[in-house]
């Protein structure tokens, strides 16, 4: 099993044309992903050409695109200006599910867009996220099938490249995963740690969770909470940032420890209070999780 | 990106906010002449990006144009926190009644907008926050709606038992609101805002924080940036399109991605080193970004040796290994150079690395002890 995206998830592409869309919409036609329709406003009526003779329709409005291809959900890969309307048109669209790529997203534009979401019921993953892998079912956005296995591991992160580096280790040491998620290191997202510990619990394949969190914000602590109160699943905790000073933004737009607020010291507590095993390196997140699988 | 105080309070203005009128000098002789103009009284007022300026000693009072111009000249050239004061701002003196807080920002808790008052002000918010959270008011924004009227009122009320004076106040946040909204802000703060002897509400300090995914469609914000107001470095890697954070370390740091660049410099430390900076050259594959990053790096004297870890998803490789290459080309780098490469196109950066005579690790951990020892020899 898997959570979120599998090998009957009919993706559209918002913003096929571009530079990022093309590329990646290749990368997830190769792996395996059922790539159906692509959007670019003004260009209806074209085809992009994929990988093993696929050919993608593209269509002006979101609305044509699901109505054509039955898609039910989108990957966004325009640019910033852009990203929020094209979450909200996603939204209206009919898909279930939005992964949204672009970083650099307006934090103000979020607000309304999450605001919208939230209203009709959809889900939205990101933006500034690197997407989600169901290893041999399905990729969606920009995670790279290389370095995954199938196997009983959930792992979700809110760092692209640390995703990359964490899921390389458990691969190479034989260790596969049901889902990884990315959920993005902006302040506003639509998935949080919480929603992805849920749907793992729910997934019957999922035996481990690797979670992956970084300075700022509260997220990672309400999660361990919710945890520790209402999951009889192993959790395997990494924090990055223990050496970030105070009120600097580092990189992530959301990594930014506030005040006293928004610490790996009170990350990892919380961690170890509601009984989450935590990793001090990347490279015990291996063995942490292969005791969490006993 | 952090405004100054004398470009906030413009803002405000420009909003209708109640903000007295104040001018900057640069020399103490200006603010001496700046507070003969205000009448002889002024507040002399450090500007520069970082709290806690009145118990740095960059807040003073000033009797005379005389005393202006003394406050001025030991303030100007004074470090807070690090950052060196090439501004001053002077603002005419007020009769004080009351001090108030008042502050809105983009809360992720709440996904929105959240106003934060309260009847402590003129003091550490986080401060209020954490001894006596009872005493600070929020109020979560629709940011479909606004700031409604009857929630400004509210506020208002939170903050003044005069109707009047609750009535100004719910005015003023309005204003704050549209301020926040049409800049693109990520915080916008009053402390104080203030009721004088005579039944004004004034707002006589300003902090805006604007979001720097806005400033692509804000050129007049971008315009405010003050290069004088964070360190060259940081300047020259914004330009260079790489995230960049000066650290007080010897280890350099040159890595893809936020979350790897971050967990790099923790193990640094857990190794025994200290990490020099934090530096994400980003997702893409540009060798010049790797230039650039290199010649960021060794230009910090304390590096003893720089540590590049990548581990190739979208970047690749081998655009990674060509930027090392023409980087010690082109570029004096004083430091050695510790490499560390996985994914995507591996094998050919190896390659283009071994033709110059470097080699690289394959495991983050180890690449990292190697630069710790290397650093402390």
């Amino acid at each position: 099993m898997s959570i979120f995206v599998d090998e009957s998830t009919r993706v559209v592409v918002q913003g096929i044309t571009g530079r990022d869309g093309s590329f990646h919409t290749a990368r997830m036609i190769e792996y395996g992903t059922r790539v159906v329709a692509g959007v670019t406003p003004g260009k209806g009526g074209r085809v992009v050409k994929g990988p093993g003779g696929a050919c993608v329709p593209v269509f002006d409005t979101m609305n044509e695109a699901v109505a054509e291809s039955g898609a039910n959900a989108s990957a966004i890969y325009v640019p910033p200006p852009f990203a929020a309307s094209a979450i909200m048109e996603a939204a209206e669209s009919g898909v279930e599910f939005i992964v949204c790529i672009t970083e650099g997203v307006p934090v103000l534009d979020m607000t309304r867009a999450y605001a919208f979401v939230a209203d009709h019921g959809v889900r939205l993953l990101g933006p500034n996220c690197p997407g989600l892998i169901s290893p041999g079912k399905a990729t969606v956005g920009i995670i790279s099938g290389d370095i995954v296995t199938p196997g009983p591991v959930g792992v979700v992160s809110r760092s692209g490249t640390l995703t990359y580096e964490a899921v390389g280790q458990l691969t190479g040491a034989g260790i596969g995963q049901t889902t990884c998620v990315g959920i993005g290191g902006d302040p506003i997202i639509g998935t949080t740690f919480i929603d992805c510990l849920r749907a793992f619990a729910e997934d019957g394949e999922t035996r481990a969770v690797v979670m992956i969190g970084e300075i700022g914000g509260t997220d990672e602590q309400e999660a361990a909470e919710y945890a520790g109160r209402s999951l009889d699943l192993p959790i395997v905790g990494f924090i990055a940032g223990q050496t970030a000073p105070p009120g600097r933004r580092m990189g992530h737009a959301g990594a930014i420890i506030s005040g006293s607020s928004g610490t790996a010291e009170e990350k990892i507590r919380a961690f170890r209070e509601n009984g989450i095993g935590v990793a001090r390196r990347p490279v015990d997140i291996v063995h942490l999780t292969r005791e969490a699988l006993r | 990106m952090n405004l100054h105080e004398f470009q906030a309070r413009e803002l405000f203005r420009d909003a209708g906010m109640p903000v007295p009128r104040g001018r900057v000098a640069t020399t103490p002789e200006e603010a001496g002449t700046i507070a003969a103009d205000m009448g002889g009284a002024a507040v002399v007022k450090a500007q520069v990006h970082s709290g806690g300026r009145g118990k740095a000693g960059g807040v003073k009072l000033a009797g005379t144009p005389g005393e202006a111009e003394a406050h001025a000249r030991a303030i100007l050239g004074m470090k807070i926190r690090g950052l060196t004061v090439h501004k001053v701002l002077l603002v005419p003196l007020e009769n004080i009644a009351s001090e108030r807080y008042v502050g809105i920002l983009v809360d992720r808790a709440v996904q929105a907008p959240l106003f934060m008052v309260s009847r402590e002000g003129g003091v550490d918010i986080e401060e209020v926050a954490a001894t006596n959270p009872a005493a600070i008011t929020r109020l979560r924004v629709d940011p479909r709606f606004g700031l409604l009227p009857h929630q400004a009122y509210r506020l208002g009320r939170a903050l003044f038992d005069e109707p009047a004076l609750s009535r100004q106040c719910a005015t003023v946040l309005s204003q704050l609101y549209q301020v926040f909204m049409q800049n693109g802000a990520s915080l916008c703060e009053v402390n104080p805002l203030i009721a004088t002897e005579t039944g004004e509400v004034k707002a006589i300090d300003a902090k805006v924080t604007i979001d720097g995914n806005e400033l692509f469609r804000r050129p007049a914000l971008e315009s405010m940036r003050d290069p004088d107001a964070e360190p060259a470095a940081e300047t020259r890697a914004r330009a260079a399109g790489l995230s960049f954070v000066k650290l007080d370390g010897n280890v350099g740091c040159c890595v893809n991605g936020a979350g790897l660049a971050m967990a790099t410099m923790d193990l640094v430390k857990y190794y025994g080193g200290e990490p020099a900076n934090f530096l994400d050259i980003g997702g893409s594959s540009n060798p010049e970004k790797v230039v650039a990053a290199l010649e960021i790096i060794t230009a910090d004297p304390s590096v003893q040796v720089i540590l590049v870890n990548i581990f190739g998803g979208i970047t690749r490789c081998d655009d990674v290994a060509r930027g090392i290459v023409e980087a010690t080309q082109r570029a004096d780098i004083r430091a050695p150079i510790l490499i560390r490469l996985t994914g995507t196109n591996e094998a050919k950066a190896r390659d283009i690395l071994a033709a110059e005579g470097f080699s690289a690790f394959t495991s983050m951990d180890e690449v990292v002890r190697a630069a710790v020892k290397r650093a402390a020899a």
